[in-house]
């Protein structure tokens, strides 16, 4: 009989269990190009492990070879080339929080532009479903020095940021079919010292009769005054926009992107 | 203390070299030395030219320009390199060509390439404007750890060491030859331009850049174009520009301004035009800066540096 036989049955239990789950494989095995180690796991914890997932050239991911700014990365996806694309997952491999945002387009292009936090060199990668249930990814590689994830939002540094929080800078170009959108939030990744999560949840975009159009759900990665571009089909966008959301905190995020044409 | 990135790249290395069994391969050969070559651009001042490219494991940081001036107490150098190795070639390079050896130190901002070479004129007073003093000790060992992300093993047992002494005067006169300290700005938060009153030979810092893309990480075009406006104004017989070729004539001036109009201009209609930074960073380059040194990687630079102030201006607050 072993001496501490609770821990041991502990240990036995923990045995069990843990590789049952780490041994688990993706129900599809990618060939992945940049052959990180981490595919597997983030199809099965990001995506719920689909059964239909591919590369897929049409799925530009676009972002500077370096990155300049840890604490604001540029990325632009262009999913343009698919049909029938309802759901944009956007992650990295290498990160204490892989994912970045899920972008459902609606009535929007699939095609988004924003900015994160890197915490170290990764590849980018988007994850695109189709209405068949098919996930198509894409990805690039940007190199960093890195501690985007855990220093303090730069807000902290002045003392009006309180005031600012939740302001809506926006536009729309109707002829181009842009809609660009900035709304201050120190999106706090939880992981600088005594600093807990403080991030938006969601950023809705709606018409004058309220249906939505697209729709944006953020993770803590997204960079301090979360910044977003939309395209519309030229033609489409014919009178205001609002732009709604709320944090984890409650707080609500409400604005109407002025249309700048003649209402018809 | 907790150990830091280059101590431990430092203690590694040491431990690989050590056993003498151990084979280095092709690609870690040692080739690790810069040729400095000095070149004589007016009496008593020499330059040595870097490649005008962005940093690299090849060029290992000598992508900036640096200068010496002989007096009657030995040579003033304007600016250290990016790393210790550099600084050890150059001090080799200045004490042959002045025997006297190094007199003092002059920085002309706070940028890594300009300073990191610091430590082997620990001997010396090294002077620089008391913002550039500041800027240096509060970022130096930032720089430090992301040159060696950027070139690697030429910055082994390189560690910042900031100016010792603070110019406060325009005037300053060091072994007999008498020099006009300009304290500009706008490259940086502060940057000093050296003027030799006996040759008229103005040496820049990075107020200046010749065939190579200007870099922006810190810069204030506002103050940029007056400084430009200043060095304009003064009587010189060449320029030393901080990247790129000697100047005979003022056209590191022009062309810098040209540049910074540009980048000022395209960023405007950009964000005017409603485009994220990733297509910022993609926009055609005329093709006079197309050719610059450094391109199109420093006008990605540019866009993340200063593209978050132009969109912020563009955007109307709506709630």
């Amino acid at each position: 009989m072993p001496r501490f036989p609770i821990l041991a049955a502990l240990t036995a239990a923990t045995l069990l269990a843990l590789p049952a789950r780490a041994l688990e494989g993706p129900a599809v095995t990618l060939d992945d190009p940049y052959r990180t180690g981490m595919l597997g796991y983030l199809q099965r914890e990001l995506l719920g492990d689909p059964a239909a997932i591919e590369f897929d050239s049409r799925v530009k991911v676009m972002a500077p070879h370096s990155a300049e700014d840890s604490f604001h990365v540029p990325v632009t996806v262009d999913a343009r080339e698919i049909e029938g694309v309802e759901r944009i997952a956007l992650f990295v491999d290498y990160g204490p929080i892989p994912h970045i945002l899920d972008f459902y387009p609606g009535d929007a292009e699939p095609w988004l532009a924003f900015r994160f936090k890197i915490d170290q060199s990764t590849p980018v990668r988007a994850a695109v479903m189709t209405a068949d249930g098919t996930w198509h990814v894409g990805g690039t590689v940007v190199d960093a020095a890195g501690g985007g994830c855990s220093a303090p939002a730069m807000a902290y540094a002045s003392d009006d940021w309180e005031e600012k929080l939740g302001d809506v800078r926006a536009r729309m170009w109707s002829r181009t079919g842009r809609v660009r959108v900035i709304v201050d939030h120190p999106m706090d990744t939880g992981l600088a010292d005594g600093i807990p999560v403080f991030a938006i949840k969601n950023l809705d975009f709606s018409d004058t009769e309220g249906a939505r159009v697209a729709r944006i759900e953020l993770h803590e990665p997204v960079n301090e005054d979360p910044a977003f571009s939309l395209r519309f089909a030229k033609g489409t966008l014919t009178g205001p926009l609002t732009v709604s959301g709320r944090d984890n905190n409650g707080n609500e995020i409400d604005a109407t992107i002025p249309y700048d044409g003649a209402i018809r | 203390m907790r150990p830091s990135r280059r101590s431990l790249l430092a203690a590694s290395a040491a431990a690989m070299v050590a056993p003498h069994t151990w084979v280095r391969p092709a690609w870690a050969a040692p080739r690790l030395s810069y040729d400095l070559v000095p070149r004589r651009v007016a009496d008593g001042i020499w330059m040595l030219e870097g490649t005008t490219e962005y940093f690299t494991f090849e060029n290992g940081g000598n992508i900036v320009n640096t200068a010496f001036i002989e007096t009657d107490t030995g040579a003033v150098i304007v600016d250290t390199g990016p790393s210790r190795r550099y600084a050890e070639e150059l001090r080799k390079v200045v004490t042959a060509a002045v025997p006297l050896g190094v007199a003092a130190v002059i920085n002309t901002h706070h940028h890594p390439d300009h300073f990191l070479g610091n430590q082997v004129f620990a001997d010396v007073p090294v002077h620089s404007l008391p913002e550039t003093k500041s800027l240096i000790a509060e970022h130096g060992d930032g720089y430090a750890d992301n040159m060696y992300r950027l070139v690697g093993d030429w910055m082994r047992g390189t560690e910042p060491m900031p100016p010792t002494d603070v110019l406060t005067g325009s005037d300053l006169t060091i072994g007999g030859r008498s020099f006009a300290a300009l304290a500009l700005g706008g490259h940086t938060e502060a940057d000093l331009v050296i003027l030799d009153r006996r040759t008229g030979t103005a040496i820049a810092g990075d107020l200046a850049f010749l065939d190579r893309a200007p870099t922006t990480p810190d810069a204030d075009f506002g103050r940029w174009h007056a400084s430009l406006d200043q060095l304009e104004s003064l009587e010189t017989s060449g320029i030393v520009p901080g990247h790129g070729p000697f100047d005979t004539g003022k056209q590191s001036l022009a062309q810098t301004r040209a540049y910074l109009h540009w980048l000022d201009a395209a960023m405007t209609r950009a964000a005017e035009e409603g485009l994220d930074m990733v297509e910022a960073m993609n926009l055609p380059l005329p093709p006079a800066f197309a050719a610059m040194g450094a391109q199109p990687v420093e006008l990605e630079r540019s866009v993340s540096h200063l593209f978050g102030q132009y969109e912020r201006a563009a955007l109307p607050q709506v709630n």
